[in-house]
C-alpha cells in the first residue's frame, strides 16, 4: 500500500467530529424482530425465551445486543418518504464528496453498553472520526475512513457505538 | 425455568478451546438472516442479482446476522450470564447455500478490571472447509463467582472498551 498527500475538500475536513443526521427510530424495539432474529440463528439463550430467566438475570427481557443497527434500518416502503433512507449516509456522504465510487467496510467493531430492551425507543447518529490521505491499495486508489454510529435510548444511556472502517476508491485503469 | 449453564471466570484460561459449531446453510438461512436484520438489500434473498450484478456464485449471508450468528456462538458457551461488551469483525469471504459454516473460537486473554468486573477475549471465525469467511475478536464479561452477574453493572463498573 503506498501513500499521497492530497488536501482533503474543506467541507469532508468540517464534517471530522461532527454529529450528523440524528434521528429516532421508525418504531419501539419488539420482541417479534427479538424472536425472528434468534429463530435465524437458533439462539435457544433464555434470556430471550423465558421470562423467570430474564427477570432474575437482566431485570425483565432484553433484545440481543447485536441486533443494535436493526432498529435503524428503514421499512423498504413507507407512505409519503421520497427516495430511500440510507443507514450509515456519512459513509455514502465521503464517496460522493471524495470522487470514490467504488467502496467496501473493512472492519466493524461494536461496543455494547446499557441492555436494549423491548419498548425502547432508540435514537441514533452518525460521527465521522477521521479521513486517511489518498493510499494505493490492491484494489484502487482511494482513502480510508472511520465512522462512529452512536446509540441511546429514551433516557439518553448510551446502549452502544458501531465503529465502521471503509475504504472509498477508484478501480485502476486497465 | 430449566437449568441454566453458568460459566464463571475460574473455569476459563487462555488457550481453551470453545466446542465447534457446525451449521448447512441454505438459501431460507440467508433470507431468514436478512430479514430478521431488516436488510432488504436483493444480494441476500435474490440469485439472479447476486450473480449478475455482484459477481458471485449466489446470495450470501449478510454481516449484521452474522453478528447474530457469533453472539448465539458465543453466548451458547457462557450461559446467559455472559454480558458481550465488545466484537469486532473482519469479513474476508461470503457463506453462500450449500455451505457448511464451521464456527471456532479460543480464549486469548482472561483478566478482572479495576471494578471487579471478569472479562474473557477471544478469537473467534467461521469457515467454509479451509477457507476463513469471518473474524471476530469477542469480548465478554462473565461471573467472577457464583452470584455475581455482569448483566447488573452499570456506569463506570461496566466497562467494554478496554
Amino acid at each position: 500500500m503506498s501513500e499521497t498527500d492530497a488536501a482533503l475538500p474543506a467541507e469532508v475536513q468540517g464534517w471530522i467530529g461532527q454529529k450528523r443526521y440524528e434521528q429516532e427510530g421508525e418504531f419501539d424495539v419488539e420482541r417479534g424482530y427479538v424472536w425472528t432474529t434468534c429463530a435465524s440463528v437458533e439462539n435457544g439463550n433464555p434470556l430471550f425465551w423465558d421470562e423467570k430467566a430474564a427477570q432474575e438475570i437482566t431485570g425483565g427481557p432484553i433484545a440481543p445486543p447485536t441486533m443494535i443497527s436493526v432498529w435503524f434500518r428503514p421499512h423498504a416502503y413507507a407512505p409519503n418518504r421520497a427516495g430511500t433512507a440510507q443507514p450509515l449516509q456519512v459513509h455514502f456522504d465521503c464517496k460522493e464528496k471524495l470522487g470514490l465510487p467504488e467502496a467496501v467496510m473493512t472492519d466493524n467493531t461494536i461496543t455494547f453498553r446499557e441492555p436494549v430492551r423491548p419498548g425502547d425507543r432508540l435514537r441514533t447518529w452518525q460521527v465521522l472520526r477521521s479521513v486517511s490521505p489518498l493510499k494505493t491499495t490492491k484494489l484502487g486508489t482511494g482513502r480510508f475512513w472511520v465512522i462512529d454510529v452512536e446509540y441511546v435510548n429514551q433516557k439518553g444511556e448510551s446502549v452502544g457505538t458501531e465503529t465502521y472502517t471503509g475504504f472509498g476508491y477508484k478501480r485502476e485503469a486497465k | 425455568m430449566n437449568a441454566i449453564r453458568v460459566l464463571t471466570i475460574d473455569q476459563v484460561k487462555a488457550g481453551d478451546a470453545l466446542p465447534e459449531l457446525a451449521y448447512d446453510v441454505t438459501a431460507t438461512t440467508v433470507v431468514l438472516g436478512a430479514l430478521a436484520s431488516r436488510d432488504w438489500r436483493p444480494m441476500h434473498h435474490d440469485k439472479d442479482f447476486a450473480q449478475h450484478r455482484n459477481g458471485v456464485r449466489d446470495i450470501f449471508l449478510n454481516t449484521p446476522n452474522q453478528a447474530a450468528w457469533f453472539e448465539r456462538y458465543v453466548t451458547d458457551w457462557t450461559g446467559p450470564y455472559g454480558r458481550l461488551g465488545r466484537m469486532q469483525f473482519r469479513m474476508k469471504d461470503s457463506v453462500f447455500p450449500g455451505d457448511r459454516m464451521v464456527f471456532r473460537g479460543e480464549v486469548t486473554k482472561v483478566t478482572t478490571d479495576a471494578g471487579g468486573c471478569g472479562w474473557v477475549e477471544l478469537a473467534v471465525r467461521v469457515m467454509v472447509g479451509d477457507k476463513v469467511c469471518t473474524e471476530c475478536n469477542a469480548r465478554v464479561a462473565v461471573p467472577t463467582a457464583a452470584g455475581d452477574n455482569p448483566w447488573a453493572r452499570r456506569d463506570e463498573r461496566w466497562q467494554p472498551e478496554a
